[in-house]
Order: C-alpha cells, then structure tokens, then sequence
C-alpha cells in the first residue's frame, strides 16, 4: 500500500479543547454545584506575625445561614495535620509543621484562622465580619540577609534558625569537573584573567493564573470526591491520604477544566484539605472559591531569590570558572516542591557554555511572608537569568560583542552528546543553526549601527541590543536522578490506550493539561501511531477514577514524558493487533507490515485495518490460542534523561532616558524544542512565556510593606502585562530532534519564560551602558531606569526594598511616586 | 427586589438582593456558567458580557441595574449552530490556551468590531487593554480579532460568515 497519508505529527492543527471554550460549555471546578451544597469562606490573618489570643465566633455563628465556624482546634485538635513537602533537600532541613488552620500563631499575611461555613457565599463572607480575633502583634522579618544574621527574629522559635537548608553542587568534589576556587585564583593572579562578581536579584512574583483557586469537595458519594483546580490530581490524592490518614481507595480526585496554573497549581492546599475535613464533619458537599484578593495573598509566590555570582575568564573571553551563591526566600512555610526551587536551577548556570569549574551553593531562608514555589520555569529562569546576564557583563568588561563571546565559549553542535560540569549529559543541540537564524531575522548589524548612530547624536532616546542563549533541562524527571536528589516520588508517567469495538480509540494520560492542549497532541500523536482519524481519538485525563495512574503536568514533562508514554502504549497495541492479524489473514506475524492502520501481507494487496482487529477482537469469536480478547494496553515510561530545548533570543529595547521608560522594539526568537507536534501549538506556548518573562523583566513584582503587608494585592497593583505592553513577537524554530525519546521531542512550556527575562534587561542596561548603567534591578520600571541613569537609589533601602512594578494605585511605603 | 432581564434570549423574571452582583446573578440563578470570575477589582474582564449590546464588567454591575435590559453572553452568540465569527476566529487563530480569559476576551472583542470595523494592531491592542490573558502572550488574540474583522466585513467570506453591524451591536440573543 503507498502512503498516502500525512503524518498527524507535525501538522497545526486547530485545538479539539476549543470547541467547548470558545462557547461557554466549559466545566471549572466554581460552575460545580450539587444538591445541599455548603459554601466555605476563611478568615485570614491580616498581620504577619502575631500570636493569637482569643478567637471568639460566637456571633458570626449565629447569623442566619451559618451551618458551623470552625479553628484549628476544630478541625485538627491534636495538632496532627500537616501540609506536606516531598522535597527534604538535605536530611537535616529545617521543616515547620504547616497546619490546615493558624493555631496559636500566624507567620504570614493571609494564613488562616477561622473558616466559615454557610448555604450560600454571600452569607459565608458576611459571617467573616462577625468573627472576633484578638492578635499579639510579634516582629516580622522580611529580609532574607536581615533573616540570616545572628539574633534575627525567629519565624519559627522552634527550629531555632530561619535557615531551612544549604544545598551545595562543587564540580571538583562531584568529579565532573574542576576546583572553581582554583580557577578564580588563577584568573586573579594572571595578566590576561579577569574575575566579575555581581549581585543580581530575582524579584518575588505572583503566578497568576487567570482562574482563582477552587475546590468542591462530596462525602456522599462511594469515594470521598474531591474537584479542584489543581495541576496535580494524582498527587492531591496521594498527599491527601498521606495527610489525613484517609484510605487512598476512598479517595477519588478530578481536575475538571483548569483555567492556567503556570506552578501556582502544584500544590497541596490547606483549602483543599480543610474543604474534605468539614465535608466529613457535616456529611455535606462543600465548595471554596477564593477571591482574587485572596489568591494573591495566599497563593504561592515564584522566584524570590539574592544571587551572587563570580565569573572567571581568560581576556581572549574563554570562560574558565562559575561560582554560584543563592539566597533563596521560602516563604513562611514550605509547600510540595519549596525548597526544591532553586535546586532545579543548581544544573543550568553553566547553560550552553563549556565552563571547566563550578560551584553552587543556595541557602533558604524563611521569612514571615506568602510561601514560595514552582513558577513558570522554577529555578531554571533564575540560573539563566543569572548566567545570561553576566556573560553581558563580561562582554562589556572585555570590549567584545556579547554574541561573539558567548560564541567562544558554547558547545558546538559537533560535540554532542556533551557531558557538562554538572554532570548532565545534554543529548543535541545545534546553538549556531538557531542563533544564524535569529540574527538574520533581527538584523543584529543594522540595530547595531542604528544604536551607534543613537549614541552620537546623544538622542534621548536610546537602543539596546540584548541577547538570551539558553537552554534547560525539560521533562522531569529520570525517577532516579530525583531520587539521588532526595524527591519524594519519581518522575514517570502513564498512559493507555482503549481500542474501541468500532474502531474509535479511547487514550488516557497520567498528565493533567490545563491549557496546554494535550487533547489535540495526543490525538495527534495516536493518529500517526494507530494510522486512525485525528476525530477517532478522545483523550480521557485529569480524574483519577478514569485516569488511575499519573505524577501530572509541570517541568515541560508532558509532551516528553506523557507524551513518550502514549506511543509505548500505542507500540504495545499494535503488536497485541499484530498477532490476531495474522491469525485473521492465516499468514505468520512477520509476514506483516504495519502502516496506516493496515496490516497488509507484505508483498500482496491482502490486508485488514486495525479496526478489523479490534471488532474481532471484541467478538472474540475466533481469536489465537492464549490470546486475552483485548487490544487495550498500557505503559509507564521513565525517561533515561532530560531534554534540553534551547534557542536564542534577541531584544532591541529603547530607553527614555529623560523619563526612563522602556518601549521594546523588537522580540526576535528562534527556539529548538526538537520536533514540534502541534507548530501553532509551540508557538502560541513560546508566546505566553515570553509574556511572563518580559513581565518580570519590565512590570510585576510582588512587594510587601515592612509590616508584611502584600502591597501588590490586586491586579490593580500588580501589574500583570495587558494587550498593550506587550510587542509583536518574531518567532521561528530550528528542530535539531532529541535523540533521548521516539518522538524527537524535546518540551516547550517553560522555554519563552526562561529565555526572555535576561534579553529585556540586557538590552535595558545595553541601552545605558555608556551613561554608565551595568545594572538595573528588576522590574525595570521607568522609575528604576530614571534612578539608575541618574545614579540615584530608586529608593532607600536598598535590596528588598522594592517598588511596585507601575501598578496602578500602589500604596507601598517605599513605592509610588517619588 | 424584582427583576426583569432577558438573557441569551431568554426573559427572567428573579427575586434578587440589591447588592448581588450581575456576574453572580448569571452564574448563580441562570447558570449561565460560561462566563466567569477572575478578579475583584474589575481589571481582568473575564466576566465581560453585552449589556444592552455594549460591553460591561458584569462584575462591576448589579444584578438590579440590568433591570429591563437584554444582556448576551458567551452562551448566547452561536446562532442556529452557527458560531460567530469572532469564536471561529478565536479557534482558528489559537487565540486560547486554558480558555478561562475567552469567553470576556470574545465579548470585549466583538464590542472593539462594532466600534471600529476595520482595527490596526494597535488599535486592538489597546482596545482589549481591560480584558487580561496569562497564557497567549495576546499576539494570536490580536491575530484573530483583525481576522474576525476582514471575514465580518460586508461581501467578504462565505455568507454564513457575514455578519451585519446592527446585530452585532445588539448581541446574539437570538
């Protein structure tokens, strides 16, 4: 038979979630109403930290509408429960109890206290006003040095430090590379070595998923039922059991139609958990919708970190050491993967850049604010950030062309597989093929000449060239690699494959989309593999009673490992499919070639499709001996490595340097995220990370008072890009395949946010650089532009001090208008 | 307080509290789900809906000032199956990833058409200023409503693409 058929993989086709989104039909966990449904509503803590010394909810109680209020002492009087962490970094790490509700005391802004539990929302909220709390206000501390010094004010008296961990990778000690104390050694005693140490800082920003948090909880049905708007199905019912000492199989968790979750849906909720304890309790089903308000406050918070980072290089730009050293805020309390953050970035400083010696070392640190956790990236935004910048600076410093450093020192596509200084093999890569593609797009010269230009005739507006070569480590994760990391489950995902009687094939998947569009993928990917239509295909995901079996969806893993998973399922069904073909046409099994969905006897027209097969699969009427009437399989799949997309970013930004705002002019990208399933799909993933990166690098910033108040509370505050700040992107791809997995994939959700940020800021500080600017903090906010071109502090305090990234209506003490 | 409001083409008649939201109204008493809740303070507009053929913060509106008026929502713009070419264009341009921003982005761009018919980039961009997008990045947004655009205009595309201004403004409450 000759192919006739274009393979699905690689098509853009348009998304099969669409049709249901675009009309309304949609099903988010707030539009599940069942009958008898109670409404819950937490009261939160205002102050940072205080103890509390009388709760009285007496009043509140009595309000018409109000089923029951409900303390800590309520709902976990031995003080038993507590939220779980699966990342114990190091075995001595510091880890607090962090408990459904506040007991005695609260540690951050927003922790609850109370929770309301009325017929309706309106009234839930009312009986909030009603209740009577009594607070001893304690010291807060905010800053992470301020929390580290000796005599600092304990978050936690009973860990008796506010160090959570340090967490050290040392090449030398590792054996995958040199001694970097070494390298820097010798690059300060020679005439042609030069050492750059600088301080960059990552500031706290909020995730914001457009859809706020919200769970529904049903005792009354067989299993204990729990929706939520949640990444992580299938962790939730674990943990949750784990948690409560609830029997797993009682449990059953659906993530219905999850607006967005970017990391801030990682997470195993004190909401989540206090929603199932009252259900218990009143035998009722129960919902918890937050506000936004409420989101933004309690919601974890990404990023958060202090690093210092020394560079040691040859004056000929050779790149001989990289010292890492990160303070990395945690928040109040640790959440799933909190401390684990920063560990995720410890592999990627040396990016794509064959550096000789390394040295990472981060210490958290806990300070009376929001807990931090996954963000879009996690760790991975941060190192490149950090590596990406300073390979700028370092250009500065030696009088050359940023991009002809960084072409000095980066892995030829030649020398792959290469095995870094981290020890992480990266499988393919081809940097030259995606940078020759993005400069020719850019017209690197021609902006070149034009900032020239700028700069002689002293135009107060002035252009900066910045440039991001980066790469990270995607599809997490090798189940050993997290192991020897100390997490506390692998990183594998499931998937089967249901051949339907007449023909139309059922797929489930372990990893749980929530606007990612694995419902289009994965029937692409099935298509190809089964040789049926696109249309014959439904992907069942994100409820555990269908979907028994998944670790979920973050770390770009979907695609790279669920994804890998449906075709060793799909690999599974047509060898299951290959011996009753035979059987059926009476010739042996390697007489058969597969393709398109036909079994033909090579070398004659005699074939039958794979929807033959499956009916007479069903009737079972004359199947071979031994033979189980199923074509139904599944896989688990386990990847052997990362991936490691990579690709480079260009930014020509220009600079008020009268009023000090920033306008980019141009956002060239060519990323490599080897073969792309679904090319609109990719695109439109590259596009929504650039978004959130540029936005780090130009608007948000989650700013607390120093009273550790969230100053930025609301979205009219934190200052979330809208339609009209943000430019038009070029984008393109080159598509070098990963040779680690069938598919040649390699992952793309998190690349543009990775990519991005460095690019804005190195343009930004490209921009002033002759005025004698080599750092802006960020967000690069026309205050923050102005300050550093004026050479005044944007305010006084310094690090952590902070303004709101130009929110409308900021109210911080340091912030606002100067 | 009673009121009388008509809905995707359908009248309702509801005893409601004066400080119910209009938003809350919807979803609560019509379970007209599809549009949604995004923020408190009105600046993400992922409630957005057609209030007398103009758009509206339905979050920003009380359920008893919509008294005696025909309000569309995203449930109420396919007609006779049909879907309107603002949601095609949506679908067709991938203008939507996770879809919780859609249905206010959809509203809010059919309102900027019957404004402006033939936007510039700029245009939509900064028309679509009160309706905030986490995942797109807003290039396929802005993409599809300028598509939308050129296949709404008189005479272009397939007939049952065309759409003529007066029913626009006036919503698909059909």
């Amino acid at each position: 038979m000759t192919s006739t058929l274009e393979p699905e993989v690689g098509k853009s086709r348009r998304r099969k979630e669409d049709a249901r989104l675009i009309t309304g039909r949609t099903r988010w966990t707030d539009n599940i109403t069942l009958p008898g449904m109670l409404h819950l509503a937490v009261l939160r803590s205002p102050l940072a930290h205080a103890r509390i010394t009388r709760i009285d909810t007496t009043r509140a109680r009595a309000l018409p509408g109000v089923v029951a209020v409900y303390t800590a002492t309520d709902l976990d009087p031995d003080s038993a429960i507590a939220l779980p962490c699966a990342w114990a970094v190091t075995p001595d790490m510091k880890h607090p109890r962090r408990p459904v509700l506040a007991v005695d005391t609260v540690h951050f802004a927003g922790e609850g206290v109370a929770v309301v539990v009325a017929t309706n929302a309106y009234l839930a909220q009312d009986a909030l006003a009603e209740i009577d709390v009594d607070y001893e206000e304690l010291p807060v501390v905010l800053d992470m040095e301020a929390a580290l010094a000796d005599g600092a004010t304990l978050v936690h008296p009973e860990l008796e430090t506010n160090r959570n961990a340090l967490w050290v990778f040392d090449s030398g000690e590792a054996g995958t590379g040199g001694d970097v104390a070494a390298a820097i050694d010798e690059a300060n005693g020679a005439d042609d070595g030069i050492v750059l140490t600088r301080r960059f800082r990552q500031q706290r920003l909020v995730p914001a998923f457009m859809e706020p948090r919200s769970t529904v909880v049903d005792p009354t049905a067989q299993q204990i039922t729990i929706w939520s708007s949640t990444q992580v199905p299938h962790i939730l019912k674990t943990m949750t059991a784990l948690t409560l000492g609830l029997p797993e199989h009682k449990l059953r968790v659906i993530a219905p139609d999850v607006g967005g979750g970017f990391g801030g849906k990682i997470a195993v909720l004190p909401e989540e958990t206090m929603a199932v304890l009252v259900a218990q309790k009143l035998g009722k089903p129960v919902k918890w919708t937050e506000s936004r308000s409420e989101c933004m406050a309690t919601a974890h918070h990404g990023r958060d970190q202090i690093q210092d980072i020394t560079i040691s290089a040859r004056r000929d730009g050779t790149v001989t050491g990289l010292k890492v050293d990160l303070i990395a805020d945690m928040g109040a309390y640790l959440g799933l993967v909190t401390p684990g953050v920063p560990l995720l970035g410890a592999f990627m400083f040396n990016a794509i850049y064959k550096i000789p010696a390394y040295r990472f070392a981060c210490t958290n640190v806990f300070t009376n604010k929001t807990l931090t956790d996954a963000y879009r990236g996690a760790g991975r935004p941060e190192a490149t950030f950090a590596i990406e910048r300073i390979m700028d600076e370092l250009a500065a410093e030696l009088g050359m062309d940023p991009m002809e450093l960084r072409e000095k020192n980066w892995i030829r596509h030649e020398e792959f597989p290469f095995t870094t200084v981290c020890g992480l093999t990266y499988d393919s890569g081809n940097y030259e093929a995606a940078t020759s593609r993005a400069m020719e797009l850019f017209d690197y010269a021609g902006l070149r000449r034009e900032q020239q230009q700028r700069r002689e005739s002293g135009d107060p507006v002035q252009l900066g060239i910045g440039i991001s070569t980066f790469t990270e480590m995607c599809g997490l994760a090798p189940s050993r690699v997290l192991g020897s990391l100390s997490y506390g489950a692998g990183g594998w995902e499931h998937a089967a494959i249901r051949m339907l009687p007449t023909g139309k094939v059922e797929v489930v998947t372990g990893s749980s989309p929530h606007g990612q569009g694995h419902e289009t993928a994965w029937s692409q990917i099935v298509a190809d593999q089964l040789g049926v239509p696109f249309e014959d295909v439904e992907v069942i995901h994100g409820d555990t009673q269908s979907s028994h079996k998944g670790l979920d969806t973050y770390g770009s893993r979907s695609l790279a490992v669920g994804g890998i998973a449906v075709v060793k399922a799909a690999e599974k069904v047509v060898a299951k499919a290959r011996k009753v073909a035979a059987h059926m046409m009476e010739c042996s099994e390697d007489d058969l070639e597969f393709a398109e969905g036909q079994f033909t006897v090579r070398g004659t027209d005699r074939s039958t499709g794979i929807g033959d097969v499956a009916l007479a699969v069903f009737a079972a009427h004359d199947l071979p001996d031994g033979v189980e009437p199923t074509l139904d399989s599944d896989a688990v799949y386990d990847p052997e490595n990362f991936s490691f997309p990579h690709g480079t970013h260009l930014c020509a930004a220009e600079v008020d340097t009268e009023t000090g705002r920033v306008r980019l002019r141009s956002y060239v990208c060519v990323d490599d995220v080897g073969k792309a399933v679904n090319p609109l799909i990719v695109e439109g993933q590259v596009h929504g990370g650039l978004a959130q990166g540029i936005a780090q690098a130009l608007y948000e910033e989650a700013v607390h008072d120093e009273s550790g108040t969230l100053t930025t509370g609301t979205f009219a505050d934190y200052l979330l890009p809208s339609a009209a700040d943000l430019p038009n992107f070029t984008t393109d791809r080159t598509e070098t395949p990963a040779t680690s997995n069938p598919l040649g994939v390699k992952g793309v959700g998190e690349a543009g946010t990775i990519a991005s940020t460095p690019a804005v800021v190195n343009a930004v500080v490209d921009a002033v650089r002759h005025l004698g600017v080599d750092d802006i903090e960020m967000p690069c906010s026309p205050m923050r532009v102005w300050a550093a071109i004026n050479r005044r502090e944007p305010d006084g305090s310094g690090i952590g001090g902070a303004e709101a990234g130009g929110g409308l209506g900021s109210i911080s003490a340091q912030g606002g208008a100067q | 307080m009673r009121i009388s409001v008509t809905v995707d083409g359908t009248q309702y008649t509801d005893e409601v509290e004066p400080r119910l939201l209009l938003v809350h109204y919807l979803r609560e008493r019509l379970g007209k789900v599809g549009t949604v809740v995004g923020c408190d303070t009105s600046n993400c507009g992922a409630c957005t809906v057609h209030l007398d053929g103009h758009s509206v913060k339905s979050c920003s509106v009380l359920a008893v000032q919509a008294d005696g008026s025909e309000i569309t929502t995203i449930e109420g713009l396919a007609r006779d199956g049909e879907l309107h070419p603002v949601q095609q264009a949506f679908r067709e341009n991938h203008a939507l990833q996770c879809g919780f921003c859609t249905p206010g982005m959809i509203m809010q761009a059919i309102d900027l058409l019957a404004d402006d018919a033939d936007p510039d980039e700029e245009a939509v961009r900064t028309g679509l200023e009160g309706n905030l997008c986490r995942c797109t990045g807003y290039q396929n947004i802005v993409r599809a409503v300028r598509s939308a655009a050129e296949k709404m205009r008189g005479g272009a595309g397939p007939e049952a693409e065309q759409v003529n201004t007066s029913t626009v403004v006036a919503g698909g409450g059909a």
